[in-house]
Formats: C-alpha cells, sequence, structure tokens
C-alpha cells in the first residue's frame, strides 16, 4: 500500500469508498506521520484514542455504505476550538489543562459528517500572532525552508500549527480561526489552500473568543476542492451564534471547477503597496493573465481607505480582545497564582498567564476603551470601518464579482527574525489581509508560485458577502496553473 | 496622544495585570509605538458617518422564553481551580 498520507482529501474519500482502505489505516499513517514530525510543533495535543474509536466507527458505517460526507477524514483542529474531553489551550498557560465540557459547533459539524480528529494544532496566543511564535508551546515551525538553506522559518499566525500540519502531510485538513488574516496568511505562507468565510457563514460558539466582531472559522487544506468540501460541513445555522446566519449551506465543491468566463475581477491600486517585493507584483500579474485567459475581464479599482485598515484593525481587535479575556481570572477555569486577597489574585494569575504579546494587547484595548478615550479611539475606528466596508461595497455595485490581491506582503520569514523590538513590524505582516475582516467579506488565499528562495506565495481572492462559490471557482483556475506546492521532506 | 508611566499602572490597574515597576518603561515603548501607529486614524474625515455596529446586516435573532439547558453544575465547576458543593471558591472579598 502506498503512502496514505500523500492522497488529497478528496482522494482519501473516493479511497475510503471503494474500500481500498480503511479508515483506522487512514488514521495509523497519520499518527505515524506525526511522530515522526515532532520537529515540527504542530500538534500541541496528540489523540491517538479519539482518532482510532472515531475511525472504527468510520469504517462500520462505511462497511455498510452508510458513509457520511466526511466519513473517516482525518483532521487536525486548531486549538482554539473547544473540544469536548479534549484539552482546549488558545495556546496559552491561563488556560493550562482546561478540558472542556462541550465541543465547539463547527467541529461538533465535521464529526457530524464522519470526519476523525487526529489532535489539536499549535497558534498564537489566543490567535494573537502573525508567526505562531506567542505560542506557550513555542512555536510551529514551517516544513518549508529556503533553497540552500536550514534556516527554520515560521509557518505564519495565528493558524501556523494548522498550516504546517496540513502542508506536511500530518492530516488531509485543518479547522484555523482567521481574525485579521490568521488563515490565509499561513496558508501562503506553506503553500495550502485557505478560506475566511463571510463573517456569520460559521458559528463562532465554543471557539476561543478573541475579537468577536472579526473572528471567523475556516478551513485549511491542501487543494481547492478539499478546502470546499471542509467547508460545506464547517458552515451552517447556529442558534447558539446570533451572528450566526440562518441561509442554506451551497455545495461549495459544485463550484470547483466551474467556468470563470464573463466574471469581473477587479484589482485594487491601492494594494500596490510602497517598496512592495518585485516577486510579489510578478505574482499578481500572473493571477490576473490565468483569470483572462480562462475568460475573465480584469478592470482596476479603487479601494480608497485601504491604508488605515491596519490601525483601524488594531484599535477595534484590541479593544475587542481587552473585553473578552477578562474572563480569564482565576475563577472558572484555568490557572490561579496563589495570592492573599481576590485582587492580587486576579492581577497575578493574568501577570503570569498571559504572554508579552497578549498582555500588550490587552492593555492598548484596555486604554483605549477608557473613560475619555472611548470616543478618539474606539468610536472613529468603528467609522472608518464603515468607509472600508463602503469601498469594497462601491466595487461591488460597479460590477466586481471578486477583487485579486496578494496574500502577504513577502514570503515566510525566519524564526525570531520579527519578534523582536517593535510590535507594528509584525503587524504589517497583514495588510492585505485585514481589511476583509473589517468588511466581514469572505476570502481564500491559494498558492501561485514560488519565490526565488524556492518559498510559497499566495494569492488572495475577495467576493461578495456570502459567494463563496465564486472564490473557489476563481482559486481553482488559480491552482489549475500553478500546480499544486508541496516542500521537501527534511524531518 | 501618548502614554506616561502613570497611565501605563492606571491602565494595568483597570486590565487586572500586575506589572512589575521595572517593566513599566518598556510597556510605555510599546504602548507608545502602537498608539503612534493608530494615530493615523485622525485623518480620515469621519464626519456624517454612522459607526459600525453590525458588519453583516442581520436581524437580532429571538429566542423562545424557555428553558433549554441546565442541571449541568458539575460540568460548570469541573474545570476550577477550587470549588466546594459546586461553589467557586476565591479569597476572602470582604473582612
Amino acid at each position: 500500500m502506498s503512502d496514505l498520507t500523500a492522497l488529497s482529501l478528496a482522494e482519501a474519500r473516493e479511497g475510503l469508498r471503494k474500500r481500498e482502505f480503511s479508515a483506522v489505516e487512514l488514521v495509523e499513517a497519520h499518527l505515524a506521520a506525526m511522530e515522526k514530525a515532532r520537529a515540527l510543533n504542530a500538534y500541541v495535543l496528540e489523540t491517538p484514542p479519539q482518532a482510532r474509536a472515531m475511525a472504527q466507527a468510520a469504517d462500520e458505517r462505511l462497511g455498510r455504505a452508510d458513509a457520511r460526507p466526511l466519513e473517516g477524514i482525518a483532521l487536525g483542529v486548531k486549538d482554539m476550538f473547544a473540544t469536548k474531553d479534549v484539552r482546549t489551550t488558545a495556546g496559552s498557560r491561563i488556560l493550562g489543562e482546561f478540558v472542556p465540557t462541550y465541543e465547539s459547533s463547527v467541529t461538533a459539524n465535521l464529526w457530524r459528517d464522519g470526519a476523525v480528529l487526529l489532535g489539536k494544532l499549535n497558534n498564537d496566543e489566543f490567535a494573537m500572532g502573525s508567526s505562531n511564535e506567542t505560542s506557550c508551546f513555542g512555536p510551529a515551525i514551517s516544513p518549508w525552508r529556503r533553497r540552500g538553506s536550514n534556516t527554520a522559518l515560521v509557518p505564519g499566525g495565528s493558524s501556523g500549527g494548522s498550516a504546517a500540519a496540513v502542508a506536511a502531510h500530518l492530516c488531509l485538513g485543518a479547522t484555523g480561526t482567521d481574525t485579521g488574516g490568521s488563515i490565509r496568511q499561513p496558508a501562503a505562507f506553506t503553500g495550502t489552500v485557505g478560506v475566511k468565510p463571510t463573517y456569520g457563514r460559521c458559528s463562532r460558539w465554543g471557539i476561543v473568543a478573541f475579537a468577536s466582531s472579526l473572528d471567523q472559522a475556516g478551513p485549511l487544506a491542501r487543494s481547492v476542492r478539499d478546502a470546499a468540501l471542509l467547508l460545506t460541513s464547517m458552515a451552517g445555522h447556529d442558534p447558539k451564534d446570533t451572528t450566526c446566519v440562518d441561509r442554506p449551506v451551497p455545495d461549495y465543491e459544485a463550484a470547483v471547477g466551474r467556468s470563470v468566463r464573463g466574471m469581473t475581477i477587479g484589482l485594487p491600486q491601492e494594494y500596490r503597496v510602497q517598496g512592495m517585493a518585485a516577486e510579489i507584483e510578478r505574482l499578481w500579474d500572473e493571477g490576473r493573465a490565468w483569470l483572462e485567459a480562462a475568460g475573465a475581464e480584469v478592470v482596476q479599482i479603487s479601494l480608497p481607505h485601504t491604508r488605515y485598515a491596519l490601525p483601524a484593525y488594531y484599535i477595534v481587535a484590541l479593544a475587542e480582545a481587552s473585553s473578552n479575556l477578562a474572563r480569564y481570572d482565576g475563577v472558572r477555569y484555568g490557572m490561579r497564582a496563589t495570592a492573599r486577597d481576590i485582587r492580587e489574585m486576579y492581577e497575578t494569575t493574568r501577570a503570569q498567564g498571559f504572554g508579552a504579546e497578549v498582555r500588550r494587547r490587552v492593555l492598548v484595548g484596555t486604554y483605549v476603551l477608557s473613560a475619555g478615550y472611548y470616543d478618539a479611539y474606539y468610536l472613529r475606528a468603528q467609522k472608518v470601518r464603515t468607509l472600508i466596508k463602503r469601498d469594497f461595497e462601491t466595487a461591488f455595485a460597479h460590477g466586481v464579482d471578486a477583487i485579486l490581491a496578494p496574500a502577504t506582503p513577502s514570503a515566510a520569514f525566519g524564526l525570531a527574525e520579527k519578534s523582536g523590538g517593535d510590535p507594528v513590524e509584525m503587524y504589517l505582516n497583514d495588510v492585505f489581509t485585514v481589511p476583509v475582516n473589517l468588511a466581514g467579506l469572505p476570502a481564500i488565499s491559494v498558492p501561485a508560485g514560488l519565490s526565488e528562495q524556492g518559498l510559497p506565495l499566495g494569492l488572495q481572492l475577495i467576493g461578495r458577502p456570502f459567494d463563496e462559490e465564486t472564490l473557489f471557482s476563481l482559486a481553482e483556475v488559480i491552482e489549475q496553473a500553478a500546480g499544486r506546492l508541496s516542500p521537501e521532506r527534511w524531518w | 496622544m501618548s502614554v506616561d508611566a502613570k497611565t501605563v499602572r492606571r491602565i494595568a490597574h483597570l486590565a487586572r495585570i500586575a506589572v512589575a515597576e521595572e517593566e513599566i518603561e518598556h510597556l510605555q515603548g510599546e504602548l507608545n509605538a502602537i498608539l503612534a501607529f493608530v494615530e493615523q486614524l485622525g485623518e480620515v474625515d469621519v464626519a456624517n458617518v454612522e459607526p459600525m455596529t453590525s458588519v453583516i446586516p442581520i436581524e437580532l435573532k429571538k429566542r423562545v422564553d424557555r428553558v433549554t439547558d441546565g442541571d449541568i453544575a458539575e460540568d460548570i465547576v469541573r474545570n476550577a481551580p477550587a470549588t466546594e458543593d459546586h461553589f467557586f471558591v476565591v479569597p476572602k472579598v470582604v473582612e
């Protein structure tokens, strides 16, 4: 039997249905690969007992031709999703050995459709980071290296463990969360496909909250089709999240391969930022040419408030984070520091439990919400957010079906290269991804080529609200033209 | 706007995060770097612009006012650092 971890999710589904191999065999192949790849620090918890039990149940279903959509498909889950009876930490010391007594709605949807849990994946602490370096478990490492170099690179973040695991074939697909680019940026850094769905498409219930008006769950996978299959199961109405919409989930796989002839694609001039790497510009031009060759029409558009997206994002996200993270008080769950009185208990627990980046963000968020500053910061940022959303609405009203842009300003950087002095330098990595979260739109990051140093680069497609289908159709055109990217195994 | 050492101490207290005296200066520098970065928003003309309240326009969902969950006290306290008979235990609050 050939290596089962080499299969795409769609191929594995096919093989399972034809009984070419069993779900248990598929799980065992992945557990063995995970064990060999511990140097990547992609998983923070491996769950072989759950994986085997779920795979056995899947084999029974497959045996009586009663397979559900993802029957026996082995997945990794970002440690931001609460998983019943399986430790969930959000990459933070403050959650300690928290073991949820409930299951997040998105993962419950995956298990309902027959998927299998391999383990929990590394991420930046509370999803706050763009390199996975703020995790209390230490950084996840990218399976990619620069040509002729042994330098360890970041897989991006915050869904760095998910991206590393998918790229290194340690699962068939993974869940991620995206507040400012946390699915799309790591997908771009690792040559994988990442989808940030429309706000409200997936339930946020049971996901550790970072910035509630921006957070959205989505899949990471090795192909556009695999990502479509995963999103079809993850999405859907949930009465437990009042912002989760009650509208039917399309069969996203049906959109993969659909013609894009006659579609209008906008290229936002403001994304041609100063000092943009030549190879990113070239990638963008290539993407444009591929879509034109497939029959799409490309037009220049303007999104004039783009440059204000990052500062608006950092006010909104940090304000909401400071409020959401107030719950970590050492009383109801997680760690508690020893203290003489309750105030010292709160303050010491939070000082010991939060890492440097989370502390910084909670402090800034607290400041911008404090008496006398609310209007100058938070209220103004929410007004700017209205303007940013209006920019996109204007483009769509002029007949643009989707927007094509780079996913990141550069290829993956080295470990510790940007985590030094200035926190703002790291934030700049999200320049192309945060406007999408502020506007609540869907977007997909798809591998489009290699950098001069041999590292993957991604293009991003941004769509109308709830029009993920158009994104899957367009991304498939890019994937067909660029081919799939795979790292050489060194671990 | 920029913060001074006194403001850093006040914010840390509001956020209930203990900060050692020797960390204040460093934190002050980091916070001011972030605040300087977001300062650009001051350039934007936001006159007559409504602040965003809901990014996707949806009608607020309502549910039937009925008890649909409960009797899970054991689950709720399971992860607490200190409990007694389904109560969370904390250091004494009032003398």
